[in-house]
């Protein structure tokens, strides 16, 4: 991963009338989100929040309703405005951007995909795709063709001339995923895009986005408060609470060693063998192990371990770049895969 | 008319009496208890004495004033600045516009005074229009009215109206549109422009007539003029009303792409506001027709002038036959822009039984067979003007003018004795009570009601305008006007709780009749007074009935709507308690439907004004007398202004006091409605 594509630095946003000094002011900022209610009437929806997000990243954002995720993703493009602090986009920062370059960066660089969609009901879907081509001044040809490549992707052919309501709502958020593609932005937004669908047309939705993702690279930020959502597509996961981060990392981090009771209570009911790498299960070698037992790298999810350690005979060393870094056995496996059991 | 669509400060439940409530109910009840007692009282003691009455013909210095003032105007026009570069050249305009669409339609200012596309041009050109925004069915419907229009020997009065109303809403829209649309988008805007159309709709019709001939003198021009600013708040508000109301998920994708407010404006807000735009147009359009048909009292042309000419020789057959023709126009207005609105909605061509090429194909010949009727009528005499032997208007007047007779004096037991007992039963003693208590015990009585009501504040915005129509020297004339008119009130706000529970408790109910109040909502006022003077002659009474008919579709519909909106939770668990269905209706609709049932004595009241005061028409006295008389008599110029005036304040005075007691909730209200959230 190269340099960051998004990088946020003491973000802050603060609803309710005077909410600009409270990020200013020390006692202020230093109370939890209940008491600064309470004080002020101002709802600190965002607290402080430092994180990059690196290109070609899938950076998920997870938390409870009411953490202030959409604030959050929202204050990316500023369609809320932050209080304080700065958002560098390719190292520019987005606060200090004028209104055409903020306009800019909303037609070309960063769209959105809306939990409610957000279709224009009196546009066809072709219309809809090419919404943002035509708001950003491209000829009708060139528009039309592009939307067309486009509706083919997120497999719509056939439908360019119906309206939103005529569509299930996994096709209506295929048109806003269409329509969020067109411009051929870098980065895409995305606030809770599969919540409002049922679940099967939500796992068809999420095997699309990591399809896509993996056709076009581009950098995703994905908001959710589904955590298996969140662990199937994320590459990282940021988890919030009360607007600031409890905890950034892997899946495999969240999971392994929750940074608190919160996030451990959060990740309790994760089936472990199915996300966890083996480096969480390494014993040291022990003596008996012999030299030329079979090798799996640490990286492993454990239950794709399963069938060779199963097969050997005996313990399975582990190796992490070149280097063996211990080993794990029958047992290990088995003691993990029984707390996911317990859990469950 | 339907000045429903009032952004009105919405019903409030809440913290407002939270304060003492008990005790604030109580000292209210107490101040216009007592309020009452000293009125009566010092009726008993005093009447006769102060009570300012002036006769019809005699004149206050103010009256005199305003004449000369007249005056002044009529000798300065030609030279005052302010009318040399403002006010004529604005005449000039709107006159040029209207005599363009009276030469296409009613008559050319040459030669024969044919109309340009004669009458048989004119039925095909608008039913083509009305087939174009609307369906064939319309356009049927527009043909039969329009050809009817000549049977009953009126075509060119209708087509003067007509074209009169669409010189109206031309301009209307022109201005309206953009104005809605930036009240839509700026907030402040919005915050300015609606107080000022409050107040304009809260204005008689009829008010606006007089200032407006002394400034652009009598004829089409200020008719028109008049007629925009009376129609224009309902297409401001619905504009402002559609392109505020987009969304926000929406809105906020389309900015989520770039858009500027330009674009965010033309691909956004205006395709979804459509809809609503055009029902502002329709509603518009109605108030126009209706504007139009009184502005016949500045000299109008067109069919309001028929029927004022015959109100006042009191010839119902003529009345009658030109009443219908208004009436068909309205249903004709009020259909197609409905069926156009219909077609505006997002997505209604797509379920279309015909392809948009058909349709377009369709269009384009069927334009061409109506220029070819243009064509015609402009070559041959039949098509040009109706043909007179067609002519059955002269049957419709006798046959109705008989019918009319044999009514009133067959049925003189009937409708004499009612119309005797009510007037000398209620009216006069109620309107006795008002004009001759002392004026100053009756201004201390309202003041000290207002005060029980809204307070300080309230008080003194009555204090003021019972001040100025003091000052107006229109005393006992005003309270003449506001006997009939709480009379009225009263009586409509009966339907409108009679009908209102019935269609409120039952949709069937409610589909039967909601059809039938909105085709009386649309009908211009002073179709009313037709029927009631053939059946009642021209009395006072005769205006009540009709103004208490005008009113009642409004607070009809306010009261069901307030009733039906009440949570079936709490009508769950009141018929669950074992409620007698009477008991429900008394102890929780009605409670809970309080400010439904003010809202709708507000509106009510405000009709009722404006059509008791055109009810000077068919002999109603008081203030609406004095307006019309001034238009007559130029000697009288100045009181019948002076008397528009009082109508404004004595509007007024009943808009907010009324409001004042909707804003006020009752503790009653509040305790039956928290177990529901
Ligand atoms: N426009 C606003 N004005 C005031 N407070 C707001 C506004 N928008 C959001 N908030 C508050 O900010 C907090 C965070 O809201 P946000 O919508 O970002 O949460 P969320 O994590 O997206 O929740 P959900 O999962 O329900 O979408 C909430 O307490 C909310 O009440
Ligand atoms: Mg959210």
């Amino acid at each position: 991963m190269s340099s960051p594509d998004i990088s946020v630095r003491n973000l802050w946003k603060v609803f309710g009338p005077g909410g600009e000094k409270i990020p200013k002011d020390p006692e202020l900022s230093a109370l939890s989100s209940a008491e600064l209610l309470e004080r002020t009437g101002c709802n600190a929806a965002v607290r402080d929040m430092n994180f990059d997000v690196a290109k070609g990243e899938v950076f998920v954002v997870m938390g409870l309703s009411g953490s202030g995720k959409s604030t959050l993703i929202r204050c990316l493009t500023r369609l809320i405005e932050p209080t304080s602090g700065s958002v560098l986009v390719d190292g520019k920062d987005v606060m200090q951007a004028g209104t055409g370059e903020l306009r800019e960066l909303r037609r070309r660089k960063m769209s959105m995909v809306f939990q409610h969609f957000g279709l224009l009901p009196h546009r066809t879907v072709l219309d809809n795709v090419s919404y943002g081509l035509q708001i950003r001044g491209a000829a009708k040809n060139e528009r039309y063709a592009r939307s067309h490549e486009i509706i083919e992707l997120v497999g719509l052919k056939g439908y360019e001339q119906h309206f939103p309501d005529q569509l299930s709502g996994g096709m209506q958020q295929r048109v806003g995923l269409g329509r969020a593609l067109a411009g051929d932005p870098d980065t895409i937004l995305f606030d809770e895009p599969f919540s409002a669908l049922d679940p099967l047309i939500r796992r068809d939705m999420q095997a699309e986005v990591i399809r896509l993702h993996k056709e076009m690279g581009k950098t995703m930020v994905f908001v959710t408060h589904d955590l298996s959502e969140a662990l199937k597509l994320g590459d990282r996961i940021l988890i919030m609470r009360n607007g600031e981060t409890v905890q950034c990392g892997t899946g495999d981090d969240l999971v392994g060693s929750p940074a608190d009771k919160y996030i451990a209570d959060f990740v309790s009911e994760v089936p472990r063998a199915d996300v966890l790498t083996l480096k969480w299960i390494t014993d040291p070698v022990a003596f008996g192990t012999p030299a030329d037992a079979p090798v799996l790298s640490a990286g492993t999810i454990i239950r794709d371990a399963i069938p060779t350690v199963m097969n050997s005979l005996c313990p399975v060393l582990v190796e992490d770049s070149g280097k063996i870094t211990g080993q794990i056995d029958r047992d290990s496996i088995l003691s993990v895969i029984r707390s996911t059991e317990v859990a469950a | 008319m339907s000045t429903l669509v009032r952004d009105r400060a919405p019903v409030q439940t809440g913290l407002v009496s939270v304060r003492a409530p008990r005790k604030r109910l109580s000292r209210r009840t107490l101040i216009l208890g007592g309020a009452g007692v000293v009125w009566l009282i010092g009726f008993l003691f005093l009447h006769g004495t102060a009570t300012l009455t002036l006769p019809a013909s005699e004149l206050t210095d103010l009256h005199r004033s305003l004449n000369q003032f007249n005056a002044w105007v009529a000798s300065n026009r030609a030279d005052n600045p302010v009318f040399q570069y403002v006010f004529t050249p604005l005449r000039a305009a709107v006159d040029a516009v209207a005599n363009l669409f009276i030469g296409i339609f009613a008559a050319s200012s040459t030669g024969l005074r044919l109309p340009e596309i004669g009458w048989l041009g004119t039925v095909a050109l608008l039913s083509w229009i009305a087939f174009a925004v609307g369906n064939a069915r319309v356009a049927l419907l527009t043909a039969a009215a329009f050809v009817f229009f000549g049977l009953q020997g009126l075509f060119v009065e209708a087509a003067y109206t007509f074209a009169l109303v669409i010189t109206a809403v031309l301009f209307t829209l022109l201005i309206g549109i953009p104005l809605g649309v930036l009240a839509g988008v700026y907030g402040r805007v919005a915050k300015v422009i609606t107080p000022v159309l409050d107040f304009m709709q809260t204005l008689p019709t009829f008010v606006y007539l007089a200032p407006l001939a002394l400034i652009f003198l009598i004829g089409p021009a200020s008719a028109v003029i008049a007629t925009v600013i009376y129609a224009a708040p309902p297409v401001i508000r619905l504009t402002a009303h559609g392109i505020r109301c987009i969304p926000e998920n929406t809105r906020e994708a389309s900015d989520s792409l770039g858009t500027t407010g330009w674009q965010r404006l033309l691909t956004l807000q205006l395709p979804l506001a459509r809809r609503t735009i055009v029902m502002g147009i329709n509603q518009t359009t109605m108030a126009a027709l209706s504007m139009v048909t009184i502005a016949a009292l500045i000299a109008a042309p067109g069919l309001g002038q028929v029927v004022i000419r015959a109100l006042q020789s009191l010839d119902v057959g003529t009345a009658v036959n030109a009443g219908l023709s208004i009436v068909l126009l309205a249903i004709v207005l009020d259909r197609v822009t409905t069926a156009a609105s219909r077609r505006a909605e997002p997505g209604a061509n797509r379920k279309r039984r015909i392809s948009r090429r058909t349709r377009y194909i369709l269009l384009a010949a069927t334009l061409l067979v109506v220029l070819a009727m243009v064509q015609l009528s402009r070559t041959m005499l039949w098509a040009a003007a109706f043909p007179k032997d067609l002519n059955i208007g002269p049957a419709i007047v006798s046959g109705v003018s008989s019918a009319s007779e044999w009514l009133q004096t067959n049925l003189f037991l009937f409708t004499v004795s009612f119309r005797e007992a009510v007037t000398n039963g209620i009216l006069n003693p109620f309107q006795s009570l008002l004009t001759e208590t002392p004026f100053y015990l009756l201004v201390a009585v309202i003041v000290l009601a207002a005060f029980a009501l809204g307070g300080w504040k309230l008080a003194a915005v009555t204090a003021t305008c019972l001040a100025v129509i003091i000052y107006l020297g229109l005393w006992s004339d005003s309270m003449v006007t506001l006997a009939g008119t709480l009379v009225a009130t009263a009586v409509v706000m009966v339907l409108g709780v009679i009908f209102g529970v019935a269609m409120g408790r039952s949709s069937k109910v409610d589909q039967l009749m909601r059809p039938m109040l909105d085709a009386g909502q649309t009908m211009p006022a002073f179709v009313y007074l037709v029927p009631f003077l053939g059946l009642f002659g021209a009395t006072r009474f005769t205006a009540i009935i009709a103004g208490i008919i005008y009113a009642a579709p409004v607070a009809i519909k306010i009261t069901a709507d307030g009733i039906a909106a009440i949570s079936p939770t709490v009508m769950e668990a009141a018929v669950s308690s074992g409620s007698t269905p009477w008991q429900v209706i008394t102890k929780v609709q009605l409670p809970m439907a309080r400010q439904s049932l003010a809202l709708a004595a507000n509106q009510g009241l405000i009709y009722v004004l404006a059509m008791v005061v055109v009810g000077a028409l068919v002999g109603a006295g008081g203030l609406g007398y004095d307006v019309v008389a001034g238009f007559v008599q130029s000697s009288l110029f100045g009181k019948g202004l002076a008397a528009g005036l009082a109508i404004v304040f004595l509007g007024i005075l009943l808009d907010r006091m009324t409001q004042a007691a909707a804003a006020n909730p009752v503790r009653k209200v509040l305790s039956a409605k928290s177990p529901a959230h």
